[in-house]
């Protein structure tokens, strides 16, 4: 090793051979370049003719610098130079390596472990004994130094755990430890109380030195609710630059595999050392969410387990039978559907369905009887833990439930008739809601002024009745009373459900009420009083990697340690089960943070240091390759060889290099010629002779367009799906060939984009027949693959009373080269029918995104530059007809293109003309 | 002895090989010039009726068309329209510098030498006249036989660097087509026009060039070659030589010119990018002139 400043050599005679550069400057330079030998008659013309000068005898000075610089550079790169090499002195003594070994150690494992072989290589190379201990597996001993290549033996077996070391055992394992010995401490990079101590019992025996890796530390906090959204909040440990991280939500898809469900970002902050990403999942999703991670981040700390937190209610809504046709707004469900679609799933069918569905809830609004049947099954289902919500209404007033003897599904006895305050026929004023009292589940909410009860059912006075009521009016009326039976609970509103007898159903206080009576039951957080002489099985535990494994052979986990959610030895990260709710431990708590260790000045800390050791040799020889490649053709140039092909093939690698800025540079120029004018534009299929023919059809058809209407386009141009701007055509002509490229997804995206907001694309399989989907020829297959990934309504043949019949020319056929009548649009709306007086069906109020068929109109509409037909159609006289009506038809779709259904429109003319009297 | 049979085979399969082509590309050329009647349009002796006139002094009595005559008082005479046929004897360079080329195709000057003369060749006889070449290789004489005995004559390639025309074996008042692309000593082609001169032979001169050869698109440290090899020249740098090249090989083309008008003959420069239809007319019409 041969050391010049911040550059080492590692085989430094080498050098020696830049001795020879002078040597090879005199060789080279006496070497005229090496003639070309040519066969040439002309000869004898030229003989006696003598150069004028001898200047190209020997090589030009700077070609010959130019390859001396390239043989130093080989020379020098095989001398092997270093930048800022590393140096190391050799140690002495028994060496300690400590490892971490957390979770925050999975991220960059194998490159730790490389890290302690090559540790304990060295010292095996010095002849010290060493000792490996992992902090999170504490040996029950002092460490025993071992032969260092012994310890070496053990290291494929070493793991990283998915918890932090328990400080009380490190503080009794440090206190036990004696002789000297240095110590190389392997950091996960994350502070912890217990490190100090340690790190002071360790300084008692000997030197000791950090190892940190540089990678960041990330970490997720378990999900939780916020307006009605799940949020994740991403933690790291060292802050400075702003980073973004995807999370991403994982579960199972309703086939049972588990897939990506969703993907979110979360952006740290340049200061911050919190981000939190937002999911906002439709609840069916939600439901089945049962991780979130950290994409591409390897460790235990970089996922988060959710457990029935996350989970959505699922609700029936059942009304009594109507018999009217109901308008919305009257409908007793209106309202609760409107305040339960954001916040639950509903469940829609017959009583012994949904019971059968077993829903957290059910809403009977305005329900009379049950039958006999129905009413056990549902009593079984409400004592089973189910929630039975009723309102009341006319029909419960009138029926004779829980009148003598409280019924089951029923929370108190009723009075009959109810009453109705406030109204014409009554006294009083509407009643308004007194404030909750505290024992409500109700209680907090704010009571808003306008709500007001005008009729209601009574409730009997009953020795139970007080401590059942849950809202009540201000005249001390129950409003809501509720009453548990088995582990549910029925609950009954007196009023109606929609706003005939109360103002309650508008309110917001009816949405926060009924979210309080069906997310009461959500499960929070458990405190340790709910978890005290419960044991809970472990389902899935986390290793340190952050993967999932099914934990069936593990110990019970009691109650109280549950509840203080911090992983260990004894209760590794994962899901448990109770008997009916599961309870995720995460290694991130709800309120933890990480923080990056800070390491006292005088301990050394590896791995974080900028300067690394630089290897020179592969620049060096790239750059003798690049410095080789321009004598290549310098030489070439000299000698007079660079011309033909291989002057060709230098300019194309050199336009090659310079084209790309250029072609950003005609976007706008592109944009301006498409849009300055009305232009039509042809796919380009990259079959030469399909997009000349499509080319001269729309030139043709320009032609004609601008002969025999208002419409002037410019001349057509081609278009490539894949980075031209759709936008700005009004209509694209597609001639499909059987080897034609599938669009890639962004193009899918920008025609559908183009298709929905009223681009027309004509599809031309120019095969006469089959637009009838046949799929029987290559086109047809090449059509129904294409079409596959865009978004086109349902279709059907042109009917004759299509607005394409007559927006210029009145038209039945639609013949391009070839006759064939299957030509495709988008079909009519169902209820479509011809009305009293018309014509034609009040159709389409909007222009067919896609016109599908085989015609060949291209070929018929093809002339050259001077209007003269470019392909001949049909036979004769009867071919030149054909020909008139694809060019009328080319000018019936460009016009519906531009004007819609303007034609349809006009046939109400005489109409307006008469109504204003003309 | 016994492996003679086998090496003539072998001689003759080679030399076909060229031939059948070489027969086609010409007779194809040569379908692209349409000839009419090929009348001399005066009188002169032949079987056609050229035209009735009244009767000299000097036209002998048996002349007079009696049947013509019988119809007026005058004698008339039935003049037969002049159909001698000319002899026309084409000398091509067959020598190492007509295989020349320097385009894609491989059109060498030689092929097209060939194709040019085969192709008029072909013309002319079918016109009437006698065909053959010069130096005494293959008389004139008409006939399809005719051009199947030129093709294989033509097929040979010759070793020398630059040919020299043969100007023997030339029939008097005859014509004459030389092709070549004059790119050797220039004292051969003097000696061959005189003689020609000599004997009334009036004629073409058609000089084939390859572009390359009018271009000169050379650059470089270059040796240049005669196609055997036997003349060379050494240059540092060719670009340098260009333009001098180029006055020598425009001298050499007017003095081609000036010696074509002295002996009355036709000069043309052909390059073998061109399409050989051009020349083929240019030689049909350069022949066809009245002398």
């Amino acid at each position: 090793m041969l050391n010049l400043g911040p550059i080492a050599f590692a085989t430094p005679w080498l050098l020696l051979g830049l001795l020879i550069l002078p040597i090879l400057w005199l060789l080279l330079r006496a070497v005229p370049p090496a003639p070309i030998r040519r066969r040439f008659p002309g000869v004898a013309l030229l003989l006696g003719l003598t150069d004028d000068t001898s200047q190209t005898d020997h090589t030009p000075w700077w070609l010959l610098l130019l390859r001396l610089i390239a043989v130093a550079a080989i020379i020098t790169a095989f001398a092997g130079p270093v930048l800022n090499p590393d140096e190391d002195t050799p140690g002495t003594g028994p060496l300690l390596i400590i490892v971490d070994g957390t979770w925050a150690d999975a991220r960059d494992w194998s490159r730790r472990v490389d890290r302690i072989d090559a540790a304990l290589a060295e010292a095996a190379r010095d002849g010290r004994t060493a000792a490996l201990v992992t902090l999170t597996d504490l040996p029950p001993e002092p460490p025993v130094f071992q032969d260092a290549q012994a310890v070496q033996q053990r290291l494929p077996a070493l793991q990283p755990h998915p918890y932090a070391p328990d400080g009380a055992a490190l503080t009794d394992w440090a206190d036990s430890l004696t002789g000297q010995f240095d110590t190389f401490w392997m950091s996960d990079g994350l502070a912890r109380d217990s490190r100090a101590a340690l790190l002071a019992a360790l300084e008692f025996h000997g030197t000791v030195t950090a190892f940190e890796s540089p990678r960041p530390v990330l970490g997720l906090r378990a999900a939780q609710f916020a307006d009605d959204n799940v949020t994740v909040t991403a933690l790291r440990a060292t802050s400075g630059i702003e980073v973004e991280t995807t999370i991403t939500a994982i579960g199972l898809d309703p086939a049972g595999v588990e897939r990506r469900l969703s993907s979110a970002i979360a952006t740290f902050e340049a200061t911050a050392t919190q981000a939190t990403a937002t999911f906002d999942l439709p609840p069916e999703l939600r439901n089945r969410v049962t991780r979130f991670e950290i994409q591409g981040m390897r460790s235990a700390g970089a996922v988060t387990l959710t457990d029935d937190a996350l989970k959505r209610r699922e609700v029936a809504l059942l009304a009594g039978a109507s018999d009217r046709e109901a308008l919305d707004l009257l409908s007793p469900l209106h309202y609760l559907e409107q305040a339960l679609i954001p916040t639950a799933d509903l469940i829609d069918g017959t009583l012994q369905d949904v019971l059968l569905a077993n829903p957290d809830a059910i809403i009977l609004a305005d329900v009379g009887t049950l039958t006999a049947i129905e009413a056990d099954t549902m009593l079984d289902w409400v004592e089973s833990g189910g929630l039975l919500v009723r309102f009341a209404g006319p029909r419960l007033a009138a029926s004779d439930i829980s009148r003598i003897d409280e019924d089951p599904l029923m929370p108190v006895r009723l009075r009959i008739g109810g009453r109705s305050i406030g109204g014409a026929m009554s006294w009083g004023e509407p009643k308004v809601l007194a404030p909750f009292p505290a024992s409500s589940p109700f209680f907090g909410l704010t009571i808003p002024d306008d709500v007001a009860v005008t009729a209601q059912v009574v409730a009997q006075p009953d020795p139970t009745l007080a401590q059942r009521v849950i809202a009540q009016l201000a005249d001390g009326t129950p409003l809501v009373t509720r009453k548990s039976a088995g582990s549910g609970s029925i609950v009954l509103f007196h009023v109606t459900a929609n706003a005939e007898w109360s103002t309650l159903p508008l309110s917001g206080l009816f949405v926060q009420m009924l979210e309080r009576l069906a997310v009461s039951t959500r499960p929070s957080a458990p405190t340790a009083e709910d978890l005290i002489g419960t044991t809970w099985m472990a389902e899935d535990v986390l290793d340190a990697f952050g993967d999932l494994t099914r934990a069936d052979t593990l110990p019970g986990v009691d109650g109280e340690a549950l509840a203080t959610a911090t992983p260990s030895a004894m209760m590794p990260p994962g899901l448990y089960a109770g008997e009916d709710r599961r309870i995720a431990v995460n290694v991130i708590g709800r309120d933890d943070t990480l923080i990056a260790t800070t390491w006292p000045a005088r301990i050394a800390v590896e791995g974080l240091d900028v300067v690394r050791e630089t290897l020179l040799k592969g620049w060096l020889l790239a750059a003798a390759l690049v410095l080789l490649t321009i004598d290549i053709v310098a030489s070439l140039a000299l000698s007079g060889r660079l011309r033909g092909p291989r002057a060709a093939a230098v300019a194309t690698v050199l336009i090659a290099l310079m084209i790309a800025p250029q072609a950003r540079a005609q976007d706008d120029s592109f944009a301006i010629a498409a849009t300055a004018d009305v232009v039509l534009a042809y796919v380009v299929t990259g079959d030469t002779r399909v997009d000349e023919m499509s080319d001269a059809g729309l030139y043709g058809l320009s032609n004609t367009l601008f002969q025999r209407t208002s419409i002037e386009p410019s001349f057509p141009v081609g278009i490539d799906l894949e980075t031209d701007e759709l936008a700005f055509f009004p209509f694209i002509y597609w001639p499909i060939t059987a080897d034609q490229q599938l669009p890639t997804r962004e193009a899918y995206a920008k025609l559908n984009r183009y298709l929905r907001s009223g681009g027309m694309i004509l599809f031309d399989t120019r095969d006469a027949d089959l637009a009838r989907f046949g799929s029987s020829s290559p086109q047809g297959r090449k059509l129904q693959a294409i079409a596959r990934g865009l978004d086109i309504p349902a279709l059907e043949p042109i009917p004759q009373d299509h607005v394409l019949t007559r927006t210029f020319y009145l038209l039945q056929d639609f013949p391009g080269r070839h006759p064939s009548r299957d030509v495709w649009v988008e079909a009519a709306p169902a209820g479509a029918e011809i009305s009293d007086g018309m014509p034609f069906r009040d159709l389409n109020d909007g222009v067919t995104p896609v016109v599908v068929g085989g015609n060949d109109w291209a070929a018929a509409w093809a002339t050259d530059r001077l209007g003269n037909p470019l392909v001949p159609i049909g036979r004769g006289m009867a071919g030149e007809r054909q020909r008139e009506i694809a060019l009328r038809f080319g000018v019936n779709l460009i016009m519906h293109v531009l004007t819609g259904n303007y034609k349809s429109d006009q046939v109400h003319v005489p109409a307006l003309l008469d109504r204003l009297g003309q | 002895m016994t492996d003679a049979p086998l090496t003539l085979r072998s001689a003759s399969e080679t030399l076909a090989a060229a031939f059948p082509p070489l027969l086609a590309e010409a007779e194809h050329l040569a379908t692209t010039v349409m000839i009419g009647d090929h009348g001399r349009r005066r009188a002169g002796v032949g079987d056609t009726f050229w035209q009735y006139r009244p009767a000299q002094n000097h036209d002998e009595m048996r002349s007079i068309d009696w049947r013509r005559s019988a119809r007026s008082d005058a004698q008339f005479i039935q003049d037969k329209e002049w159909q001698i046929a000319q002899s026309i004897l084409m000398w091509v360079d067959q020598s190492a510098s007509m295989s020349f080329t320097s385009l894609n195709d491989g059109t060498t000057k030689g092929s097209r030498a060939r194709t040019l003369a085969l192709a008029s060749a072909i013309l002319l006889l079918r016109g009437g006249e006698r065909v053959g070449l010069t130096g005494n290789v293959l008389p004139p004489r008409r006939g399809e036989v005719q051009v199947a005995q030129m093709a294989a004559l033509l097929s040979q390639d010759h070793t020398d660097d630059f040919g020299t025309p043969d100007a023997t074996g030339m029939v008097s008042h005859s014509r004459a087509l030389f092709v070549s692309d004059f790119m050797g000593d220039l004292t051969g082609i003097e000696t061959a026009m005189a003689k020609a001169a000599d004997r009334d032979v009036r004629g073409a001169l058609v000089q084939i060039l390859d572009p390359s050869e009018e271009a000169f698109p050379f650059d470089g440290r270059t040796i240049f070659e005669s196609m055997s090899g036997t003349m060379r020249h050494e240059t540092l740098k060719a670009r340098d030589l260009r333009d001098r090249y180029l006055d020598r090989l425009a001298q050499r083309k007017d003095h081609l010119a000036s010696l074509a008008r002295a002996a009355g003959w036709q000069y043309n420069t052909h390059h073998t990018d061109t399409p050989a239809a051009s020349a083929l007319l240019w030689i049909y019409t350069a022949l066809e002139r009245r002398a």
